[in-house]
């Protein structure tokens, strides 16, 4: 029962579930073929960065840092069968330990290009730490239960920054100094363009660590837990730490993604951390399809995309300045509530399980076709 | 002392409403092993319904009546639309579900009613009454209690000695054999959520006039604080939803009276989090083998 060393995980009958139907005739190296895959995206990326318009560089950031978090609650709530509901707190944390460090450094007029690193590092330790209280306390809860907790995690934390107003300045929140991107890229570098790369890279390099961990070892004991516990234990499997395990990777991923949030918008502020981002994650997660990194990419576009359009559904209508602002706001939450429900009750693989069924027919079509 | 007096009795007056969105919850785990997150939501729109009702018409206990009726149309419409087409076989799918549901209730008022506070009013003064120089209870505070008592015996009676009573029990307790036995098992569960969530709109028109008035999330930190109660109560006991949620009030009342309002969210978290971690199956449970 000593560690997960040991483990023979039960069965891989949960492949098809995990997605990547047909995993076991795949030759060659898995940490190849993902690094392949970061690199051909990285320079698409690239492409892409130089061609489009800055604001649409921003909202790719957005995707990204958005891409970040879900892709890490995707493991977890998809993978090893924990429910979060505390993600958008968790996203808090890693934003506001960005903006203490990189106030820390500016106030003390240290600059440099790299430090934006250290303070992106800080804001993943920060959200491990408290990831890891809170993991701990989530191994031993179940269902329901669990997902109570975190919703306490999730109305709770923003509170607090209002009730220590003093350290986090309240409602108001606090300002994220950032350097201008490297003069060696030329003057007139357009610096929305820098904050894609920055959240680009984050994010690639998170989906390569993810990717790889779900493949690994470590990967299907977390699916083991998820499917049976008492088999996984019998196993010898260790249950809590693996639980813990996931838990804290989840974190660090969504704290991550909080601190390229808080990097992008150069500020935090409780309001956008509250309840309301904790369920777009969880919904954009389910939508996309759980379990699935590429589902969590669906997602974290739908959740950037969705925002944009219904402001500009509502610019198409004529109406009140008043009743349009309250439709703007609430439309992309309606739409996300209604297409859950009906994603949950029709179709539960999401849009990526969608895709990979049609994909699967095309192909059966086209070798019935050759035969 | 004064204080303490006044404390505690504004908490067992905030707690009886905790009581009674905590029996809520407890009715439909109990019917169908769901914990229904939307609870809050769906309370909210039942006293949107109310206002709305209420400043039409100008009078108070006409909206009371329909947002009674309205919680317990939307509690069956949830469960014929939407909770009994839901897989069931992980716990994870009714409660996504009930978070789409929240969003999705959330977004309708606010785009309906926009989402600044609306004043809600109380049908009673919120002035305390003094007795020897002591301010003990308001008679707001006396129209909640008697509220919640009301409800609360009233679930006791039906559950305890009505026929429709024992078949919702049965059909909670024993679905496959009530059902070779005749019992309408899909009619009781929509009975039961159609109970638990006007019993919901019930605790919503109670504890609005208390905060800071009608909002969309007005109910997200009370839906906490009940799920806490229903927890340290045992999700399973009725009684135990009750006692846990005079408990929270209690609590919830020492701490912003002694500590700062601003603590009790993280007062209520770290109850939560107790509970759970020392005494998993709630107050009331009985030893049993781990049920978290």
């Amino acid at each position: 029962m000593s560690a997960t060393s040991a483990a023979t995980p039960p069965q891989e009958r949960t492949t098809a579930a995990a997605g990547r139907p047909g995993d076991p005739h795949r030759r060659g190296s898995t940490l190849l073929r993902h690094l392949a895959v970061v690199v051909v995206a990285g320079l698409l990326l690239l492409g892409v960065s130089y061609v489009v318009e800055p604001f649409r560089n921003f909202q790719l950031a957005t995707v990204a840092a958005y891409l970040c978090a879900t892709a890490g609650l995707t493991v977890l709530t998809g993978l090893n069968g924990q429910l979060s509901l505390g993600h958008g707190a968790l996203m808090a944390t890693g934003a506001y330990t960005v903006a203490f460090c990189q106030n820390a450094f500016y106030d003390r007029g240290v600059t440099g290009g790299s430090l934006l690193l250290v303070s992106l590092a800080a804001a993943i330790v920060a959200t491990v730490a408290v990831g890891a209280v809170v993991g701990v306390a989530a191994a031993r809860l179940r269902g329901p239960y669990l997902a109570g907790v975190t919703l306490a995690v999730a109305v709770v934390v923003p509170a607090l920054t209002v009730t220590f107003d003093g350290v986090f300045n309240g409602e108001q929140g606090l300002s994220v100094p950032v350097e201008p991107p490297p003069l060696a890229l030329g003057a007139y570098f357009p610096y929305e363009r820098w904050q894609l790369w920055i959240a680009g890279a984050a994010t690639l390099l998170t989906l390569l660590l993810l990717a790889n961990l779900v493949r690994s070892r470590y990967g299907r004991t977390f699916r083991a837990v998820r499917d049976d516990e008492v088999a996984a234990r019998l196993a010898g499997i260790h249950v809590a730490r693996t639980q813990v395990l996931a838990f804290v990777v989840s974190a660090a991923t969504a704290g991550l993604g909080g601190a390229l949030l808080a990097v992008l918008a150069q500020s935090v502020s409780p309001g956008a951390f509250g309840l309301t981002l904790s369920l777009f994650l969880l919904m954009a997660v389910v939508i996309g399809g759980l379990g699935r990194l590429a589902g969590a990419f669906w997602g974290a576009v739908l959740l950037v995309a969705l925002p944009d359009l219904s402001h500009s559904v509502t610019e198409q209508l004529t109406l009140s300045a008043a009743a349009a602002q309250r439709l703007e706001g609430n439309l992309p939450l309606a739409i996300f509530g209604i297409t859950l429900v009906v994603v949950m009750l029709v179709a539960p693989g999401g849009v990526q399980g969608l895709l990979s069924r049609l994909g699967r027919a095309l192909l059966a079509r086209l070798r019935a076709g050759r035969s | 002392m004064d204080r303490f007096v006044f404390l505690t009795l504004d908490g067992l007056s905030r707690g009886a409403v905790y009581a009674a969105f905590a029996l809520a919850l407890v009715l439909i785990w109990r019917a169908a092993r769901v914990v229904n997150f939307a609870q809050g939501a769906m309370a909210v729109a039942a006293a949107y319904v109310a206002y709305s009702v209420a400043t039409a018409t100008g009078s108070y206990w006409l909206g009371f009546v329909v947002a009674l009726v309205g919680g317990l149309l939307l509690g069956a419409l949830v469960d014929r639309a939407v909770m009994r087409h839901v897989d069931h076989t992980s716990p994870l799918n009714p409660v996504i579900v009930a978070l789409g549901l929240v969003l999705l209730i959330q977004a309708v008022l606010g785009m309906v009613y926009g989402s600044e506070f609306r004043p809600a009013e109380a049908p009673f003064s919120r002035g305390a009454f003094t007795v020897g120089g002591l301010a003990v209870l308001s008679p707001y505070d006396l129209f909640v209690f008697g509220a919640v008592t009301v409800v609360v015996c009233a679930l006791a009676w039906i559950f305890a000695r009505t026929a429709v009573g024992l078949r919702m029990r049965a059909a909670a307790f024993a679905p496959e054999v009530s059902r070779l036995l005749g019992v309408n098992v899909g009619g009781m569960l929509t009975l039961g959520w159609a109970l638990a969530s006007g019993v919901g709109a019930l605790a919503a028109m109670l504890v609005i006039p208390t905060e800071l008035g009608l909002h969309p999330h007005a109910m997200d930190l009370v839906f906490v604080s009940s799920f806490t109660a229903a927890v340290v109560g045992g999700l399973d006991s009725p009684p135990g939803a009750v006692v846990g949620g005079l408990i929270v009030g209690l609590l919830l009342s020492y701490v912003s009276g002694y500590a700062g309002s601003d603590l009790t969210p993280l007062a209520v978290l770290v109850l939560l989090l107790a509970v759970l971690l020392v005494r998993p199956g709630g107050l009331f449970a009985p030893v049993a083998a781990r049920r978290v």
